[in-house]
C-alpha cells in the first residue's frame, strides 16, 4: 500500500468517526469540536487530491472563523439535550429523506464519467490542467478573468448580508456609557469648563472685611472654575 | 562526505528515508526553538528589570544565566490540578490545541534560502490557516475550565484574534501584490532587487519601506495576536485574574507559557520575512545568511518587551476600535494605493 492510500484511510476514517460523532456527542460543544476535526480531515483529504487552495480556504474560513463563532454560541447557550431528543422519531423520516437525496446525488458526482460529468466545467478543467505545481494561481487567475462578474456579484451580496445582519441587531442604546474617540479630541476647553464672573464680596456687611478676604475669595474663585 | 553519509543512510533506511528525515530536520528545528523560548523567558525578565531600574534574576548560575532551568524543573514536577467541575479531555485538550499551531506554522518559514522544511506554494495561505486555529486552544481552555474568570478571558481573546486576523490577512495581500507570490522564500528573493539593493542598500529595497503604513499595521496586529501588552485584555490580571489560564498549573500552564512565547519568536520572524528581507543582508558587502534572519528576529522581540515595559493596557472597546474602524480601512486604502502604484508608470516592483 502506497503511503498516500495509508494517509487517505486515515483521515477518512478519522473524518467518518468525527462526523458521527457531531450527531451522537451529548455535550454540544464536543460535537462542535468534533465538526472541526471532520473538517480538518476534510481539508486533508483535499491536500491529497492536491487542491490545495481548497483545504487551506476550509481551514481558514470555517476552521479559523465560522466553527469559532458557533462555539462561541455553542458555549453561550443553555442547550437542554434531552429536549432536543424528544422530537427524534418524529423528524426522523424528513431526517431520512433528506439524507438519501445527498447520497443520490454524491452517488452522481462520483459516478461522474457515467453521467458525462467528467466535461462539465471545462474553463476550470483547462486551467487546473495548465497549471505547474500551484492550482492556487490557476484558480486565481481563472476567478478574476473567466468569473469575475459571478464573483464580484458573490462578494456584493455577501456585503449586503453583513449590512443587514447588523442593521437587524443594532440598537442604538442611550444609556450606555461608551465612549467616542471622535467626539473626545474634538473637545474644546468652552464645551467643558465655563468661567463664572463673580463679584469678590456679595453681602454688604462683609464689606468691612472685603479688603482682608480678598485674596481668599480669588483664590476660591479659582479653584471653583 | 556529509552527502555520502546522507546516501548510505538512504539506502539503508530505503523508503522510510524520507520520514526519518523530515523528523530530523523538525527536531533540528524545534531544539533550537525551544531553547530560544527558554532564554526569551530571561531575556524578558531582565530586559523588564532593566527598564524598571531592577536586576531582575540573578541568583541562579552565574548571572542568572540558569534561571529558565529551575523554572522548567520546577513546573515539571508541580502538580496538575483539575477544577471539580472541569471537562477533563478538554481541559487538556485546551494547552496542546495553544502550542500544536505555534509549532506547526515553523514548517514553511524560511531560515535561508533553500532552507526550509517544506518550500509549498501557498505558504502565506498556510500560515494565515493554522495561526487562525490558535484560537482553539484559549476558547476550548476558557470552556473546560468551568470559571467565569477563564471564560471571560476565552471570549475576550476569541473576539480579539479574530478581529485582528482581520487587518492581518489585509495587510498581507499587499505584500503578496508586491511579491507576486504566495511562496514565503519568494517573497523574500524579490525583496533582493530593485534600485536600492543595486545600490549596495538593501535595506532600503525591503517591503517595510513602500509599505510603511502596512507595516505598521502588521506589527500592531501582530502584538494584539500575541494577546501581549499593550494587548492583554486576554489575560487582564488586574480584571479577570489570568484569563484562560487561571485554572492551570504545573505543566500544563508550561505548555500556554511555551506557546506564547513559541508564538513571538515566530511573529517575529513572519515580520522578518515579510518586511525586512528574512535571511538577506541589508548592506551590499555583508554577505546574506542565517544570522541576519537571527539578528532581525531578536531585534523584533525586543520590540515587543520594550513596548511591554512602556505602555499601559488598552481599554477593552479601544482594542476593538483600533482594529476595527482604523486598521482594516487603513489596509483596504493601502491596498488600492499599491495597485494603483503597480500601474503607474512609477512602478519600482517589476
Amino acid at each position: 500500500m502506497e503511503f498516500t492510500s495509508f494517509l487517505f484511510y486515515l483521515f477518512a476514517a478519522v473524518m467518518l468517526f468525527s462526523a458521527l460523532r457531531v450527531i451522537t456527542a451529548r455535550n454540544p460543544v464536543h460535537a462542535v469540536l468534533f465538526l472541526v476535526l471532520a473538517f480538518f480531515n476534510a481539508a486533508g483529504l483535499w491536500l491529497l487530491l492536491q487542491a490545495e487552495f481548497l483545504a487551506i480556504a476550509l481551514i481558514m474560513v470555517y476552521v479559523g472563523a465560522v466553527m469559532v463563532l458557533f462555539l462561541f454560541v455553542v458555549m453561550m447557550l443553555d442547550i437542554n439535550i434531552e429536549r432536543i431528543r424528544l422530537g427524534f422519531w418524529r423528524h426522523l423520516p424528513l431526517g431520512a429523506a433528506v439524507g438519501g437525496i445527498m447520497v443520490i446525488e454524491m452517488a452522481a458526482v462520483l459516478t461522474g464519467p457515467y453521467f458525462g460529468l467528467d466535461n462539465f466545467p471545462a474553463q476550470l478543467a483547462d486551467a487546473a490542467a495548465t497549471a505547474e505545481g500551484s492550482n492556487t494561481k490557476a484558480l486565481a487567475r481563472s476567478l478574476f478573468t473567466g468569473y469575475v462578474y459571478p464573483f464580484e456579484l458573490a462578494s456584493v451580496i455577501l456585503l449586503v448580508a453583513i449590512i443587514a445582519a447588523v442593521m437587524l441587531t443594532l440598537r442604538e442604546r442611550k444609556d450606555t456609557k461608551g465612549m467616542r474617540p471622535a467626539d473626545q479630541i474634538a473637545i474644546k476647553r468652552s464645551d467643558r469648563v465655563r468661567l463664572v464672573k463673580m463679584a469678590s464680596v456679595t453681602d454688604s456687611n462683609a464689606s468691612n472685611l472685603a479688603a482682608t478676604l480678598d485674596t481668599a475669595t480669588d483664590a476660591k474663585g479659582g479653584a471653583s472654575q | 562526505m556529509m552527502n555520502a553519509l546522507l546516501e548510505t543512510i538512504q539506502q539503508w533506511l530505503g523508503p522510510l528515508f524520507p520520514l526519518v528525515w523530515t523528523l530530523v530536520k523538525i527536531v533540528l528545528i524545534l531544539i533550537p526553538l525551544l531553547l530560544s523560548v527558554a532564554y526569551l523567558t530571561f531575556w524578558e525578565r531582565k530586559v523588564l528589570g532593566w527598564m524598571h531600574v531592577r536586576i531582575g534574576p540573578n541568583r541562579v548560575g552565574p548571572w542568572g544565566l540558569l534561571q529558565p532551568m529551575a523554572d522548567g524543573l520546577k513546573l515539571f514536577f508541580k502538580e496538575v490540578i483539575f477544577p471539580t467541575v472541569a471537562d477533563k479531555k478538554l481541559f487538556i485538550v485546551g494547552p496542546v490545541m495553544a502550542i500544536a499551531p505555534a509549532l506547526a506554522m515553523w514548517a514553511v518559514i524560511p531560515f535561508a534560502d533553500g532552507m526550509v522544511l517544506a518550500n509549498v506554494d501557498a505558504g502565506v495561505l498556510y500560515l494565515l490557516a493554522i495561526g487562525s486555529v490558535g484560537v482553539y486552544g484559549i476558547i476550548i481552555a476558557g470552556w473546560a475550565s468551568n470559571s467565569k474568570y477563564a471564560f471571560l478571558g476565552a471570549m475576550r481573546s476569541s473576539a480579539q484574534m479574530i478581529s485582528y486576523e482581520v487587518a492581518m490577512g489585509l495587510a498581507l495581500i499587499s505584500v503578496l501584490m508586491v511579491s507576486g507570490s504566495l511562496n514565503l522564500t519568494e517573497i523574500v528573493r524579490g525583496q533582493a532587487q530593485g534600485y536600492f539593493a543595486s545600490q549596495g542598500a538593501g535595506f532600503l529595497s525591503w517591503n517595510w519601506l513602500p509599505l510603511l503604513p502596512v507595516f505598521a499595521v502588521y506589527l500592531i496586529s501582530g502584538v494584539a495576536e500575541l494577546n501581549r501588552a499593550p494587548f492583554d485584555v486576554v489575560e487582564g490580571e488586574s480584571e479577570i485574574v489570568a484569563g484562560h489560564m487561571v485554572e492551570y498549573s504545573g505543566m500544563s500552564f508550561a505548555i500556554f507559557f511555551l506557546a506564547e512565547y513559541a508564538n513571538m519568536i515566530l511573529v517575529s520572524a513572519m515580520v522578518a520575512v515579510f518586511f525586512f528581507g528574512g535571511w538577506l543582508s541589508p548592506v551590499g558587502f555583508l554577505p546574506d545568511g542565517l544570522f541576519w534572519l537571527a539578528a532581525k528576529i531578536s531585534a523584533g522581540l525586543f520590540f515587543f518587551l520594550w513596548i511591554r515595559a512602556t505602555f499601559p493596557r488598552y481599554r477593552y472597546d479601544q482594542i476593538m476600535r483600533l482594529g476595527w474602524k482604523v486598521f482594516v480601512p487603513l489596509t483596504l486604502l493601502w491596498i488600492l494605493v499599491v495597485g494603483v502604484w503597480m500601474m503607474s508608470p512609477m512602478n519600482i516592483w517589476k
